[in-house]
């Protein structure tokens, strides 16, 4: 049986706002709450998804509390972010993609975040990482409950 | 050549958090003197500038603003691109955090001379920590009664490349899958819901003010022929000083790369982000314009340890990844690239690959519907050109 979602009266018509704001509510956008946006909004589902698919911080599956995205394009290649993920992985268990057992984090790697010049870097949630190095990682992780 | 701070000159030396540092430099003074100008006036003055935009299409700033003035309608729009996401992009960045002033007075000058009462910021959603600045410095301007019947609102992004191209950005704030449009109309006649839209990059909008204080003509005497001031450069990979600077146009690239941000030694560079074009060491004497290589400036370096095929290999699979897959030549063309230049990674690419990278590039410049798979081609094409080897060593024809 499929959990019921409501939402409160104001759901905003932008949709891309609406999914954001369903997001921050209830964690992800499960298939049942793009359905019950679709009827909110009196879209068809298929347009709910294909925003919801389109864009890289919006969640159509269940993720950690909190999300590290490793910056993986080449100004980060060049300052040795394999490094970074390698030590993340290590410390977490996870690799890129996967989510811990306890929730606690979620890791992805991402393109470009725009802090070049601090090579390598990342972000927790919206928390800026920068100047990276293996050392680092352990304090930062453990600042995340 | 040292730096020449135009767009940066506050940097460094106000409190982003504080207008009244602002206002001591002559912060505003700008917006202040545009209305006591003409719509016109302030236009014909950004015209003789001559300014280019800044966030790579180098589209010149006066044209476009006259395009949307010429558009009769009830509503128009202002928006400031801060979607900043090419590779090796983060001069936008470092402008937002230590000057968001400036730009919110450049913004609403654009406003004044288009006849927009409504600005927005599209800003990433990678630069969210920057939002509470951002609101914050026009809460404080808005305060201070100085946009006078403008009003500028902050739309951010939810992470996707795409939306730094001008109407895949009003796609996205209109809350929909950030695809581009097919053109025209182009944005000054029917942009954001369909009316007149200027769409301007952060550091584009960075030199308003100064160009409205001290004359177009004064702006204009600075760079090249075709490329009229400075340009705030991205500087990153194998250099001691990586960072931010500002030269005028022209500057030669080693300059740059060698004086500047001290590389010590260089086998190529990459110009412009991943759609960005790429020189190998002995073309450095470059002048960075327009009318040879610039894009938003993203200058990535690259030292003599570097695989020029990895390289290639990864710009390409970030365009792949970031392709929004609404036309088919960068959709398809992309991924194809993508397993090609996997195949010349490992060793195994063919001579009938090299000639199908070409075609395939042509094809993808010539028929694609926005500046990703048009621009997309440019590191393999410039790449078979100057580093015509490392292709070859990896066939299995050799």
């Amino acid at each position: 049986m499929t959990k019921k979602v409501t939402f409160d009266s104001e759901v905003s018509e932008n949709l891309l706002v609406a999914l954001k704001e369903a997001q921050a509510k209830f964690g992800y956008l499960s298939p049942a709450l793009m359905i019950e946006l679709a009827r909110s909004l009196d879209v068809p589902v298929n347009e709910v998804y294909g925003v919801a698919s389109f864009y890289s911080f919006l969640n159509i599956k269940p993720l950690g509390k909190n999300i590290i995205r490793i910056c993986r394009s080449v100004p980060c290649y060049l300052r040795k972010n394999h490094a970074i993920i390698e030590t993340v992985e290590r410390e977490i268990g996870i690799k890129p993609g996967e989510t811990s057992h306890d929730s606690r984090f979620s890791f992805e790697l991402t393109n470009c975040i725009g802090l070049c010049d601090r090579a390598p870097a990342m972000l927790v949630n919206s928390d800026v990482h920068v100047d990276l190095t293996p050392s680092k990682i352990l304090q930062i992780l453990q600042s995340y409950k | 050549m040292p730096q020449t701070k135009i767009v940066l000159r506050n940097c460094g030396f106000i409190d982003p958090r504080r207008i009244s540092t602002s206002l001591r430099r002559d912060g505003f003074k700008a917006l202040e003197k545009a209305r006591q100008m003409t719509p016109e006036e302030v236009i014909k003055e950004v015209k003789v500038s001559g300014l280019r935009g800044r966030g790579g299409a180098g589209f010149p700033c006066g044209i476009k603003w006259e395009g949307a003035r010429n558009s009769p309608a009830e509503e128009k729009y202002v928006i400031c691109n801060a979607d900043e996401g090419e590779a090796g992009t983060f001069k936008d960045r470092y402008i937002l955090e230590n000057d968001p002033f400036t730009l919110i007075e450049g913004l609403s000058i654009a406003g004044y001379a288009v006849g927009a009462r409504q600005g927005y910021i599209y800003l990433r959603y990678e630069y969210h920590d920057l939002l509470s600045l951002l609101e914050d410095a026009v809460n404080q301007a808005r305060q201070l009664q100085l946009l006078a019947g403008f009003d500028v609102a902050i739309r951010e992004g939810a992470g996707a490349y795409v939306c730094g191209e001008e109407s895949a950005l009003m796609e996205s704030i209109e809350g929909r899958r950030g695809e581009p449009r097919y053109r025209p109309p182009f944005p000054t006649v029917a942009g954001l819901w369909q009316k007149p839209t200027i769409i301007n990059n952060v550091e584009t909008l960075m030199n308003i003010p100064p160009i409205i204080l001290k004359g177009g003509h004064w702006f204009s005497d600075i760079g090249t022929e075709r490329s009229k001031g400075t340009k705030v450069f991205s500087v990153s990979g194998d250099v001691a000083r990586p960072g931010v600077y500002e030269l005028v146009l022209g500057t030669p690239l080693r300059e740059l790369v060698e004086d500047l941000a001290l590389a010590p030694n260089v086998k190529m560079v990459q110009i412009g982000g991943a759609t960005g074009r790429i020189l190998p060491s002995g073309l450095m004497d470059t002048p960075l314009a327009f009318e040879n290589v610039l894009g938003a400036g993203a200058v990535t370096v690259f030292d003599e340890t570097r695989d020029v095929i990895d390289i290639v290999y990864r710009t390409m699979e970030f365009l792949a990844d970031e392709s929004c897959g609404k036309c088919t030549p960068c959709r398809q063309g992309t991924e194809v690239m993508v397993e090609t230049l996997e195949r010349f990674c490992r060793g195994k690419g063919s001579k009938k690959d090299i000639k199908a990278l070409q075609d395939l590039s042509n094809t993808m410049m010539l028929t694609s519907l926005c500046g990703l798979g048009q621009a997309a081609p440019f590191a393999v094409l410039d790449t078979l050109e100057h580093f015509r080897d490392d292709y070859e060593r990896r066939t299995l024809d050799n």
